[in-house]
């Protein structure tokens, strides 16, 4: 690649590739982590033998992308322009597609998405309500570029926000521009991104470094990750902006070994943005010089805290600091540091190109734009999903994840990640801004839903996201550390059936100690979990303690298999998978020994007919 | 040795790329073995204590050697709620390890990691780099009982050769 030595030069090329994309056909692959889990490498392998073999290579263009959002339905693709949509699709469906679709422009109806609400198959991608309720604006873009190819990025207009801030902006106009947008941190914090990048610029100190957080540490959500290894360069492209603004020489992004994709996909970028000239000295021929380097977490979910990730990138371990001095007046080697995290770079650029006013007309009072959330759990249509800010849970829950699965009723979801909580079903009228979950005792956080339904338990949740946090809690402070071991016993006796109803009030009583008192967000939000399902889920805590009896049929201590007699059929499929020789076989009647069930429910899964119990 | 002293290739006094050092050497060593440890504090400059401390502190790090194969449990939250503890506690009592440990045999190491960012496949577990999605508890058993038979096969994981730096 050649390097370009002026915004000219860049314009013109920007024009060239724009042009060379138009109206070829393409088969878009999504080909994210989930994709490739789904074995979409095998469905591309198979394209390209396709359409070597048929001698289309140069007709028709694959273009293997990030992930689309729709994990549900992986490994899955798009046709374009047609904008046919085929999803959960095998290699050996591939030689019908070239023959049948791109060559005869035949749809192939058993490949199609099929609604389970209207129970009608859908032929286009626009029409699927999963996509049809959201507004795409980030993570739409991982549709259009292969993140392996600048080409792809800089053709759909990519780095003309940099271009635009670099000849037309100064660096107190872009940050006025950021602040007018009220864009605020979407790693979880919400603090009003251009008032920080304000605070840096005008730290002293030099050099002045710019940091991506993708050390997206909470369990349940894998927004940052997609973004990525889906769209490297708008993050790239956002960093190169936020340094300008803020006069920052060095950037790093700091992403979770856990993501190999992520590493592979930002290092590529970083690469070529490089060899193009858009990373280095005196960028594109003007003054402005950064670089960006990539620094590989290692698996500490205390790192995604500002301090403990700016010692982490020192080569220490990673404990947070007392925040009496902000990191963006002293962070990474005690200078001026600006952190933001994937999600909050990825909207830069387009707030500059589009101006303020765009991204402020979506969104609520307080709080603008998009954010996307990712949807797992006991939900239908498990994705990411982007939509306006302010918007209802139920809207997200079941217009666009289509509510439970198995036709289960749902009971809660959780958002916010182990720092947030859990919201009953009767409120999910609230709409997801970050004021209102906050009030409701949880949090957006960084975006994770993770949908709950009747047979998850909540003080079992509770004990997980205890867990979590022990293991996760640097130690470095006595609250937390100490805090949450008692708190842990507590919940774990009431799991066993050892509960008391006064030890369920030093339970909250200590929670909120830990809240009050721990140095950093881990410890002071860690209670959240606990606090949230104590208030909305009491009567689940009191069975547990008062009956003895986990009614989701969950914590082990509690719950006994048995046989149901009138639904057996004597099929032996329980005695046969049992591992712990646990079923007696009489007379072909079943029955399970007690002192020998250890409760893995193993049986539960072989049975066909519904016949071992849970109580 | 030749191996390590390609990693510490211009790395040399800068105390700041010891995380990354030691992502490197995990990768290539599969866990760190002390020796190599005294030599990455002499080159980085950085107290061998230090690096103990650092080694210790990440997930990512292991002190001992890893079995042949590898399996990572995912126990993310909605691996959580579908169910992955009640097989993490199958397979840990069928292999009779506890998380981060190996067999005796030396045939599995059972990790267990904290959110792969795949929730859409959960409960997911990690064998030897391949990815198997929507796991039970019978599922798991089988899929441990014919890696048991086969040699380990070569790790599709992504690897990032290229060395990053910081400094």
């Amino acid at each position: 690649m050649l390097k370009l030595q002026s915004v000219r030069e860049f314009k013109a090329f920007q024009v060239k590739r724009a042009e060379k994309e138009e109206r070829l056909t393409t088969v878009i692959l999504s080909s994210g982590t989930c994709g490739q889990a789904g074995g979409s490498l095998n469905i591309a392998e198979a394209f390209k033998k396709e359409l070597k073999n048929r001698r289309l290579a140069k007709k028709i263009r694959l273009r293997i992308t990030g992930c689309h959002g729709f994990c549900e339905q992986e490994p899955l693709l798009v046709i374009e322009p047609e904008n046919i949509f085929y999803c959960r699709i095998k290699p050996k469906d591939v030689p019908e597609i070239v023959s049948g679709t791109l060559k005869q422009n035949k749809i192939i109806d058993r490949l199609l998405y099929s609604d389970p609400a209207s129970k009608k198959k859908v032929a286009y991608e626009r029409d699927i309500p999963f996509y049809k309720a959201q507004d795409r604006a980030v993570l739409g873009q991982n549709k259009l570029v292969d993140p392996c190819d600048i080409n792809d990025y800089i053709a759909i207009g990519g780095y003309s926000a940099l271009i635009k801030a670099l000849t037309s902006m100064q660096p107190e106009e872009v940050i006025e521009e950021i602040k007018k947008s009220g864009l605020r941190g979407r790693g979880g914090g919400g603090f009003p991104t251009g008032m920080k990048w304000e605070f840096c610029r005008r730290a002293e100190g030099r050099p002045k470094y710019v940091v991506c957080n993708a050390d997206e540490g909470d369990p349940g959500a894998y927004m940052d990750r997609s973004v990525l290894e889906g769209n490297p360069h708008a993050i790239i492209e956002g960093m190169l902006i936020g340094a300008y603004a803020i006069g920052a020489e060095h950037g790093y992004i700091y992403v979770r070994n856990e993501y190999p994709l992520a590493v592979e996909h930002s290092k590529i970028a970083i690469q070529q943005a490089e060899e193009l000239g858009l990373i280095g000295e005196n960028i594109l021929g003007t003054d402005f010089s950064f670089d960006i380097k990539i620094a590989r977490g290692g698996g500490a979910f205390i790192c995604g805290e500002s301090s403990a990730l700016m010692a982490s990138l020192a080569g220490l371990v990673g404990e947070p600091r007392p925040k009496d001095i902000h990191t963006t007046e002293r962070g990474f080697m005690d200078l001026p540091t600006n952190l933001n995290n994937v999600e909050t770079w990825a909207n830069v650029p387009a707030i500059i190109n589009n101006g303020a006013s765009w991204f402020a007309s979506k969104g609520t009072a307080a709080s603008k734009g998009t954010k996307i959330f990712a949807l797992t759990g006991k939900i239908r249509n498990t994705g990411l999903v982007e939509v306006p800010m302010g918007i209802t849970l139920r809207e997200i829950i079941y217009n666009i994840g289509g509510g439970g699965s198995n036709g289960k009723k749902i009971k809660a979801v959780q958002t916010g990640g182990p720092s947030g909580g859990c919201l009953p079903e009767r409120l999910f009228h609230l709409p997801v801004d970050f004021e209102a979950l906050t009030e409701a005792g949880s949090m957006v956080g960084s975006g994770g839903m993770v949908v709950m339904d009747e047979a998850t338990c909540m003080v079992d949740v509770a004990k997980y996201f205890l867990k979590f946090l022990i293991d996760e809690s640097c130690g470095k402070c006595v609250p937390c550390r100490i805090g949450l071991s008692r708190m842990l016993e507590i919940i774990n006796d009431i799991t066993e059936g050892k509960g008391t109803e006064e030890k369920l009030a030093l339970l909250e009583d200590t929670a909120q100690t830990v809240a009050l008192a721990s140095l950093c967000a881990l410890g002071k939000t860690a209670p959240n979990p606990v606090l949230s399902t104590i208030k909305y889920f009491r009567p689940e805590y009191e069975a547990h303690i008062e009956k003895k009896k986990c009614p989701a049929g969950v914590c082990r201590q509690l719950i006994h298999y048995s046989i149901d007699k009138t639904k057996c059929k004597s099929c032996g499929a329980c005695f046969r998978a049992c591992p712990h020789n646990a079923i007696l076989v009489k007379a072909k009647i079943y029955n399970i020994i007690d002192e020998n069930c250890q409760k893995c429910g193993i049986c539960k899964e072989a049975c066909k007919f519904q016949a071992v119990a849970v109580s | 040795m030749l191996k390590l002293n390609a990693l510490l290739r211009d790395r040399e006094g800068k105390s700041c790329e010891l995380i990354e050092v030691l992502q490197d050497v995990q990768s290539a060593y599969n866990y760190l073995p002390e020796q190599v440890l005294r030599a990455v504090s002499a080159k980085l400059e950085v107290p061998l204590i230090e690096v103990f401390r650092v080694a210790n502190f990440y997930k990512a790090f292991t002190l001992k050697p890893r079995g042949k194969h590898l399996l990572t449990v995912c126990m993310g939250t909605a691996c959580h709620v579908r169910g992955a503890p009640k097989f993490l506690d199958e397979v840990l009592s069928q292999l009779n390890v506890s998380p981060g440990e190996t067999t005796g045999d030396g045939e599995f190491t059972v990790e267990t990691v904290n959110c792969l960012g795949a929730c859409a496949l959960g409960p997911i577990v990690v064998l030897d780099g391949k990815y198997y999605d929507h796991m039970t508890t019978g599922k798991l058993r089988n899929l441990i009982q014919a890696a048991r038979k086969k040699s380990p096969k070569k790790r599709k994981k992504i690897k990032s050769n290229a060395q990053t730096t910081i400094c």
